[in-house]
């Protein structure tokens, strides 16, 4: 190593040292202290820190509140990311040969997803209010959104589909404006019908896009929480608690935090997995470009 | 493409302001009488009344939110920025040790859930006896932020031309004035975008807040609007009143600065 090779290599060190040390500190350092805590029983209010091993995760697979967390989640993510995909594809399509009020047009359609995941939270919260509530005005129906078990879960889903779908369709509307009007004529040339064009010239061509965008939103439905946690709070009898909601409930409600964190552990693999497949799918589009 | 008529550019707005409705709908209740808000049809009150916003400044803790959450908003953003710039500039131009493994680990960290992590952080804080301050939530919203900054500035950076840094160097000029005066002036709007998103995320963070704050003297407008208190009744004109505030900077970030927005949003995530 020559010296001038040295002395560059220090100053990249300098520039990095501050945030990597930050990051070890604040991001990789509680990544990896959340998986020893999770090994064991943490109860600040009685002084109780002692390990129990696998102890949390073997009570986890018999518990049925943990199985219905665990299934909500899944139902919850699974309904919102599809429904926001084909939703917001079809805003995508509607935006693209917008002329007039396009900047209006993305206002009102990003307004949704800028939001505090709370604000929101209050909105859908007052708008299903059962005496007086919007949505019931408007159906003319006297029912309890939030307070059925049956209706809560879609309830929820419809207002998490509201914030984010918007991120769907300006992800679609920004790749569907790179498409050369020139492929399109070539299609037209050709005689394809409006759904044949759709079919075999659009879809294929925002495949790409929508693969990302589904990983991204997969990722999220996972994490969420604000949403729930103030719109119904997991209830009525936990018919919307996802495994977030669970996690929080025992870390900071029952204050376990060794349980709670098992919990936090069970979303960090399951989010970690779909970041695997995420990061495989880029990589792909790397080699493919 | 054919030219499509005006008529479905108009049907296409009317529709998206459909889809606004219910924050629209919580903008008309903040506006509203008391006694009308449970009166509905007409969904047209009789009278519009700043009354809720009243109540809001003058009894509620929400003035004292709107403070904490600049100060995090800004505190976060600069922190975030300070440190993410130089690691990413040198991401982007220097040969770092280990940098295919730490910009795998800057990417895999941006996937981190909140909840898994906030349980050690909790410990973190209160260990360094910051829960309640602005410090825990500047500290854990920039760290959470901190992996986006890299890698969206360590992009942009890298579109420079080597030449204008070697040039540079040739003129004498070191790393630090080499970065503040080519690489940060050229990437002057990618860093808006930047900046705007890590502003508008600790804006809306909560689980964070929720958990590290315990009064009045840290907590923030999400977590304010979600501990709102109702006595007997819930106050939903209050509420509403409360939610419109708390949503003043995302409506201008998307109505005035909709260029950065979108340009950070689409450049964090496709493979361009």
């Amino acid at each position: 190593m020559t010296g001038r090779e040295r002395q560059d290599r220090r100053a990249a060190i300098a520039f990095v040292a501050p945030a990597v040390v930050v990051l070890a500190a604040l991001t990789a350092g509680p990544a990896l202290w959340v998986f020893w805590l999770s090994l064991r029983e943490r109860l600040p209010v009685f002084g109780v820190d002692r390990l129990t091993g696998l102890g949390h995760y073997a009570f986890l697979a018999t518990d049925a509140r943990f199985w219905s967390a665990f299934r909500v989640t899944i139902i919850f993510t699974i309904a919102s990311v599809a429904l926001e995909l084909v939703l917001g594809l079809g805003v995508a399509l509607a935006l693209r040969g917008q002329r007039v009020g396009r900047r209006s047009a993305l206002s009102l359609l990003l307004l949704a997803w800028a939001l505090p995941g709370v604000v929101t939270a209050r909105v859908f919260e007052w708008l299903y209010y059962p005496a007086g509530g919007f949505v019931n005005v408007i159906l003319g129906a006297p029912l309890n959104w939030l307070g059925s078990p049956t209706l809560a879960l879609p309830a929820l889903i419809v207002a998490d589909v509201w914030r984010t779908m918007p991120f769907v369709a300006l992800f679609c509307y920004a790749r569907l404006l790179t498409i050369p009007a020139a492929v399109y004529e070539a299609a037209a040339v050709d005689g394809a019908s409006r759904s044949a064009t759709f079919r075999f010239v659009t879809l294929p061509l925002l495949g790409p896009v929508l693969l990302v965008t589904l990983l991204f939103r997969t990722l999220d439905a996972l994490r969420a929480f604000d949403l729930m946690f103030v719109l119904t709070g997991g209830g009525p009898a936990g018919m919307t608690e996802t495994l977030t909601v669970y996690a929080y409930r025992s870390l900071f409600q029952t204050l376990r935090l060794g349980f709670g964190s098992a919990i936090g552990v069970v979303v960090f693999l399951l989010v970690m997995l779909v970041a695997a497949a995420y990061l495989r799918v880029l990589r792909r589009q790397d080699a493919t470009a | 493409m054919r030219r499509r008529p005006l008529a479905a550019d108009v049907a296409v707005l009317a529709l998206l302001t459909l889809y606004a409705v219910p924050f629209l709908w919580q903008l008309l209740t903040s506006f509203k009488p008391e006694a009308e808000l449970l009166r509905v049809p007409p969904l047209w009150p009789s009278r519009l009344t700043l009354e809720h916003y009243g109540v809001v400044f003058a009894q509620s803790a929400m003035p004292r939110a709107l403070a904490n959450s600049l100060a995090v908003g800004v505190l976060t953003t600069l922190l975030g920025c300070a440190l993410g710039v130089p690691a990413a500039y040198a991401m982007a131009t220097l040969r770092v040790p280990g940098a295919g493994a730490l910009m795998l680990g800057i990417v895999a960290s941006t996937a981190f859930p909140q909840i898994a992590t906030v349980s050690p952080l909790y410990l973190v804080m209160r260990g360094l006896g910051l829960r309640d301050t602005w410090a825990a939530l500047v500290l854990a919203d920039a760290s959470f932020a901190l992996p986006f900054v890299i890698w969206l500035m360590t992009r942009f950076m890298r579109e420079i031309p080597r030449e204008l840094s070697e040039a540079a160097a040739l003129d004498g000029a070191g790393r630090w004035l080499t970065l503040l005066k080519i690489h940060l002036p050229l990437t002057a709007p990618g860093l808006a975008s930047v900046a705007l998103l890590t502003f508008l995320f600790a804006w809306n963070e909560f689980l964070f807040a929720f958990t590290f704050t315990a009064t009045e003297a840290s907590r923030t407008v999400p977590v304010a609007l979600a501990l709102f208190p109702g006595v007997f009744e819930v106050p939903w004109g209050d509420i509403a009143a409360a939610s419109i505030l708390a949503s003043v900077p995302p409506v201008l970030i998307v109505v005035l600065l909709q260029r950065w927005l979108v340009r950070g949003l689409l450049a964090g995530s496709l493979t361009e």
